[in-house]
């Protein structure tokens, strides 16, 4: 690898939206949604795609003028679980797989607050999938926040419900034997309200859906794509961070140029597809409850 | 209230309520249900929210959840079920989130016998989670007092910021009683109060003797809740002068308040060289056998215990003291009787078990007696 690849990645151009100005960090208001007291820096590999869902997700709190106190971060185990201890927001970091389990009771306690549970893949899809699915089910007003490296990364490259097909991981030396879980189908069977997915190469995209999903009252899914360049990357020989993120631009496609393509393209594709699957109105759990409390109270049967 | 004829799981979800309790999830399973059944039903009429979830670690998690958004809450399972919600209730040991777990404890281990009764869950409730945590466990010997451990279970629960197991039985759990519970509105039970202002809160501050009060979530509060060891404002953190004083004010936070979570009962007799000690179901036996005794002119010595963890080491020392021998008889295969060997030894103490879900009978016991008197 030489050191214009790395250049070269970091001055790519976001392909469907306009980049902001060079020193929007500093001017940024949405930093003060940053925990100060909180030593950074983060536990994250330098180069990791999770501190650009960290971004996004303020970003998109931040543009819906939502309260602090108003906003709760529900995380599990794993690396994208670290999240929440670096927002000022109210975070509870549980164990694994049940973040959904603890927001679900936070959020029937809580109505009025906004829940966000982040799970990595592993997380949410395989300890943590019999929740996922069954918050969908119900259509609880939280959001799920699914970042998928296609890796267990804490615990150092094992393969997950995501990892794809014949890639290598630590206890798939010879090569993943299992199929993926397509999340975003996943969750759109299992009944979530709102799906939608980008990546961390398309990070504006990712504040648009995080702010869509975060604003719809129901249970919504954002699937951000990200990469483990530690571990999977290193396993694969996927190159390095900055790589990897190039193969999530070139290997992702919008949902509009995807739609337009032919049948046998569409058929053969193989990229990964950026765009809002589902956007649809269901009675959400908190409220179908609220009306059951009215009619018990009335003395309605 | 009137005189009615109730069952011991009815009471406690009525016992709930009475205490405060808002918000119950739990899933199915022999012999507990009931408690869930009764919660969908009542929780609802006075704003209370119920909810089934798809397995006892997601209910444990919920309650959790719950109790963080400022709901006192609870759930109830039993053996299997107990067995699935021990990572979370170690989690709610860790992070100081009070709730309370009814486990109706059924003959184990796995599936077992889902309708006979058992004790088998003793050891289960005070180290079913791994490392060193405190523990509260409360166990009823009647119906009507499964609702007032199960007012108490949330006033320690409220006050020490613990996790408390109700640990009853499917005898108690499923038999009727004739009960006069009062009035709900002359109950006062214990609620935190967070005085101190956001700016200086600290949710798990390390003075000496203090049990921090917990601020629920969305009142302005915002701070960090985490399974891992943790500073005084909530942040992970593995620094000795920070893990060391937590766990110094932790795990002692019971013993400091021993008095007020033990709770047991002292039937003695001037001149008794020979006692009962028992508890839940057993303790119905025992107190039978200990009636037969005495009828037929023995003098001996009762030690009920309701508050089974901590483990009154105080008056079964004081026990071990006053007599020569401690029968024992429990639903399992000598769980208790192992904690009171290891404080009166085991040259005192007389097993009576019994782990095929049928109840110890009275002869039973009385034969360990006499085994124990001719022993001397």
């Amino acid at each position: 690898m030489s050191d214009q690849h790395i250049l070269d990645a970091a001055t790519l151009k976001a392909d469907e939206a306009a980049l902001p100005s060079e020193n929007w960090f500093e001017r940024s208001e949405t930093l003060v949604k940053l925990r100060k007291n909180k030593k950074f820096p983060t536990i994250w590999c330098s180069g990791c795609g999770i501190g650009i869902v960290m971004g996004a997700l303020i970003r998109a709190i931040d543009h819906l003028g939502l309260d602090n106190n108003n906003v709760a971060l529900v995380a599990g185990i794993g690396c994208t679980a670290r999240m929440p201890v670096y927002m000022d927001f109210n975070t509870l970091h549980t164990t694994h797989g049940r973040a959904l389990a603890f927001a679900t009771g936070l959020k029937i306690a809580r109505p009025d607050m906004k829940v966000i549970a982040i799970m990595g893949d592993g997380d949410a899809l395989a300890i943590g999938g019999n929740h996922f699915i069954h918050a969908a089910r119900r259509n609880l007003g939280i959001t799920a926040l699914v970042v998928n490296n296609s890796i267990y990364g804490m615990t150092g490259g094992q393969y997950s419900p995501t990892t794809p097909l014949g890639s290598k991981a630590t206890t798939a030396p010879y090569g993943n034997v299992e199929p993926p879980f397509p999340v975003c189908q996943l969750a759109e069977a299992a009944g979530a309200s709102y799906v939608a997915r980008s990546t961390v190469y398309h990070a504006l995209e990712l504040d648009k859906f995080l702010a869509e999903a975060i604003a719809k009252d129901g249970f919504s899914v954002v699937e951000a794509v990200s990469y483990c360049h530690t571990t999977y990357g290193r396993l694969n020989r996927l190159g390095t961070a900055a790589d990897m993120m190039r193969a999530l631009k070139d290997n992702s496609i919008s949902q509009t140029a995807f739609q337009a393509l032919p049948p046998e393209a569409k058929a053969a594709n193989t990229k990964i597809v950026r765009g809002n699957f589902v956007n649809i109105d269901r009675p959400q759990y908190t409220q179908s409850y609220a009306n059951l409390i009215t009619r018990v109270q009335a003395g309605v049967k | 209230m009137a005189v009615r004829l109730m069952q011991g799981n009815e009471v406690i979800g009525l016992g709930a309520i009475a205490a405060g309790c808002r918000f119950y999830a739990g899933y199915p399973i022999t012999p507990s249900t009931e408690v869930a059944e009764i919660l969908s039903r009542e929780l609802p009429k006075i704003g209370g929210k119920f909810i089934q979830m798809e397995d006892e670690i997601a209910s444990m998690a919920a309650i959790i959840g719950a109790r963080v958004g400022g709901l006192k809450s609870m759930t109830a399972t039993s053996g299997p079920g107990f067995s699935l919600m021990q990572e979370n209730i170690g989690y709610a040991a860790m992070t100081e989130i009070p709730c309370v777990v009814v486990d109706v404890q059924r003959l184990g281990p796995s599936t077992g016998q889902p309708t006979a009764a058992s004790q088998g869950d003793v050891m289960q409730a005070r180290w079913g989670t791994h490392g060193d945590h405190p523990i509260i466990a409360l166990s009823p010997t009647s119906v009507g007092q499964s609702f007032d451990l199960t007012l108490k279970a949330f006033d320690l629960s409220e006050k020490f910021r613990t996790p408390v197991i109700l640990l009853t039985d499917e005898i108690i759990g499923h038999m009727r009683e004739p009960v006069d519970l009062p009035d709900f509105k002359t109950i006062h039970p214990f609620d935190q109060q967070v005085i101190e202002p956001p700016q200086t809160y600290k949710a798990f501050r390390n003075s000496p003797g203090d049990v921090p009060p917990m601020a629920p979530f969305g009142v302005g509060y915002r701070y960090h809740i985490t399974g891992l060891f943790h500073d005084e404002v909530g942040f992970p953190t593995q620094r000795l002068d920070e893990v060391d004083p937590w766990l110094e004010r932790v795990n002692s936070k019971l013993d400091r308040h021993i008095t007020e979570i033990t709770l047991v009962k002292e039937d003695y007799e001037p001149g008794a060289t020979i006692a009962l000690l028992s508890y839940g179901c057993s303790a119905r036996t025992a107190r039978h056998a200990l009636k037969l005794a005495r009828a037929r002119g023995q003098k001996v010595d009762m030690l009920t215990l309701f508050t089974i963890w901590p483990f009154p080491e105080k008056q079964v020392e004081a026990l071990g003291e006053r007599v020569g021998h401690i029968i024992v008889p429990e639903m399992n295969l000598g769980q208790l009787a192992l904690e009171v060997e290891r404080i009166v030894g085991r040259k005192k103490v007389r097993r009576v078990t019994r782990a095929n879900g049928e109840m110890v009978t009275p002869q039973m016991v009385l034969d360990a007696m006499d085994i124990a008197m001719e022993a001397k």
